[in-house]
């Protein structure tokens, strides 16, 4: 395991911020730290970099007990959400510094910067200071910086959160290919579900300063531990007492066929390639399912229609916790 | 990407000004442009005008004569370099209280805070009666400075040392912290960060604040006028010298000796602001 970290604890004020964490995070893979806002996520990910110190605890990196390091000597790369950039300094030169702190030859300073802005795309800027950069372009001199000292662990804060929707996809995908180069072992925060399920190979989900399930995106999708997982993941929707994925709800038109609830269409709401049914079971309860234009043609759907509602057998459902914390 | 032209670092901010557009000034606008002209002209053009043509009308021989004096050339002298030091003290001290104002959380800090800037609210000859019932032949510290040079250097430090903190101040508060964090992560000690990173910052600020401090220092009079005795070739000033000579009807040496101090301020102007270029763009 490269970094482990073992019951952190961290208070501000009266406000706890990590209750007990405890998480493994294995060796040349990218891991994201999911959760929202307040959550607890960027604080762990400062106290494993040492900016921030835990109350109780252990970080350890690669086998090191790294608890009582200070950053310097940590040996992570850290990558802000605000680019963190060394305003006065030409892009070169901020990729440069770790390397000329550490006072390594300046061949090797030069051979090795111009092989970190190729990485990132970056070689015709190298002579701009980073405010002639756009967002995305800082984020990734961000990133060749912080790869520079050839770091043992690579931490993202919330690395495309400034960013604009087009260019955080775009980064997002240029990250899963430069992780699949450089290998290094990469933690990054998010509170984007979608972020995390696309470039993640496995996501630690943290909420109010506990971890609440840790896997693989697929895992955690498909088999969420909890209420908070299920919903955080992705859209639900309840029918009877089961949170479901809106696409893993079977509509039928059979009124004899066994169904988990009956109801009558009352919306029909196209969204892109999706097309999505609100059924009224009752007055309380309306239910949401999502599915293809093609079905919808099939079923002959339209509002008012009758239909019964299943759960797909291979879908994804958790129990509703006992009725008595809703009231 | 984006498609800005590339510039090198230096010349950004020229090419960042609006160019002439051409077209003719507004109404407002001209009004605008009028009263500004006129009340610059008034207050500054006009009157350092009138002391420079003073000072040339008797031709370069007013300079020299104004030089060949002992006692004005040792005053000049006195001023410049005093000037000089209490920049530099102003320049570590000013920087270092800022810091602390800014950085720190203590007890009484809101009084600092505005004890801070008493050397500017008050009259100058107040300074001097302060300075001189402390560090004067009656002072309660038993500290007697009356008379000799050293009172010139605590007069001008009295009064110039708002200026370096109240311009860092500012500066230092909206410093980027994640620079300082993302530094620290790549190795660099606390005094590498803070001489890599945040002073490259704070430069324009210090000499900014070093500039002001010395123009104030090279026409500061009432605040030593007291303490120092304005003995000729020893603890006489420049600004005290205009005056004696203006007492004396001479004022083309009194102009002479202010178009000189003008030039000194004007070159040592220059020279801060020309390093200070220099060594933000080092980094």
């Amino acid at each position: 395991m490269s970094i482990e970290v073992v019951e952190i604890g961290k208070r501000f004020g009266d406000f706890v911020a990590l209750d007990d964490v405890s998480v493994s995070i294995p060796t040349g893979q990218l891991t994201a730290l999911l959760g929202p806002s307040g959550g607890g996520k960027s604080t762990l990910l400062r106290i494993i970099a040492g900016l921030e110190s835990a109350d109780s605890g252990r970080v350890e990196i690669e086998g090191v007990d790294a608890t009582r390091l200070p950053p310097q000597k940590r040996n992570v790369g850290f990558v802000f959400q605000h680019y963190a950039a060394f305003k006065h300094l030409s892009v070169r030169r901020n990729v440069a510094f770790g390397l000329e702190i550490r006072k390594r030859p300046k061949a090797e300073i030069r051979a090795k910067v111009d092989e970190l802005l190729a990485l990132v795309h970056l070689e015709q800027f190298a002579d701009r200071l980073p405010s002639q950069l756009s967002g995305g372009q800082r984020q990734r001199m961000a990133l060749a910086r912080a790869l520079a000292v050839e770091p043992t662990v690579l931490l993202l804060d919330e690395p495309f959160g400034a960013l604009d929707a087009k260019v955080r996809k775009e980064l997002r995908d240029w990250l899963r290919r430069l992780h699949d180069e450089v290998h290094v072992t990469t933690v990054f925060v998010t509170h984007d579900q979608e972020e995390a399920l696309e470039v993640s190979d496995k996501i630690v989900v943290i909420n109010e300063g506990r971890v609440e399930q840790i896997g693989t995106p697929d895992e955690l999708y498909d088999k969420p531990a909890n209420d908070f997982v299920m919903r955080f993941l992705g859209p639900v929707t309840q029918v009877g007492d089961h949170l479901v994925r809106p696409h893993d709800v079977q509509i039928d038109l059979d009124p004899a066929a066994p169904a988990d609830a009956t109801g009558v269409v009352s919306r029909i709401s196209r969204i892109g390639f999706e097309i999505r049914v609100d059924v009224t079971v009752s007055d309380a309860e309306v239910v949401t399912v999502t599915i293809t234009r093609n079905d919808l043609l099939a079923l002959g759907l339209e509002t008012g229609t009758r239909v019964g509602l299943r759960i797909a057998p291979v879908g994804t459902a958790t129990l509703l916790d006992s009725k008595a914390s809703y009231a | 990407m984006t498609s800005t032209t590339l510039t090198p670092a230096g010349r950004s901010a020229r090419k960042r000004r609006p160019a002439r557009t051409g077209h003719p000034l507004t109404r407002g606008s001209a009004i605008g442009l009028g009263v500004a002209t006129m009340w610059f002209s008034l207050l500054v053009l006009i009157p350092l005008a009138a002391v420079a043509a003073t000072a040339a009308g008797s031709g370069w021989d007013s300079f020299s004569r104004a030089l060949s004096n002992d006692a004005t050339a040792s005053a000049i002298r006195l001023t410049v370099l005093m000037a000089l030091a209490v920049t530099a003290v102003n320049v570590v001290m000013g920087t270092l209280i800022a810091w602390v104002l800014v950085r720190d959380r203590f007890p009484g800090q809101r009084v600092i805070e505005v004890v801070i800037d008493v050397p500017f609210a008050l009259p100058t000859i107040v300074a001097g009666l302060v300075l001189l019932s402390l560090y004067g032949p009656t002072s309660p510290l038993g500290v007697d400075v009356a008379g000799t040079r050293l009172s010139v250097f605590l007069a001008f430090l009295f009064v110039t040392t708002p200026f370096v903190v109240r311009s860092v101040q500012p500066v230092l508060a909206e410093l980027d912290r994640d620079a300082e964090e993302a530094a620290a992560s790549l190795g660099a000690s606390r005094f590498t960060v803070f001489r890599r990173i945040i002073l490259p910052s704070l430069i324009p600020a210090i000499a900014a604040g070093a500039t002001l401090s010395f123009a104030r220092a090279v026409g500061e009079y009432g605040s030593l006028v007291l303490l120092s005795g304005n003995l000729p070739m020893r603890t006489e000033v420049a600004s005290v010298r205009i005056l004696s000579s203006i007492e004396n009807d001479n004022p083309d040496n009194a102009a002479a000796v202010a178009v000189i101090l003008l030039a000194i301020s004007l070159v040592v102007i220059v020279v801060v602001d020309v390093l200070q270029r220099r060594m933000v763009r080092r980094g």
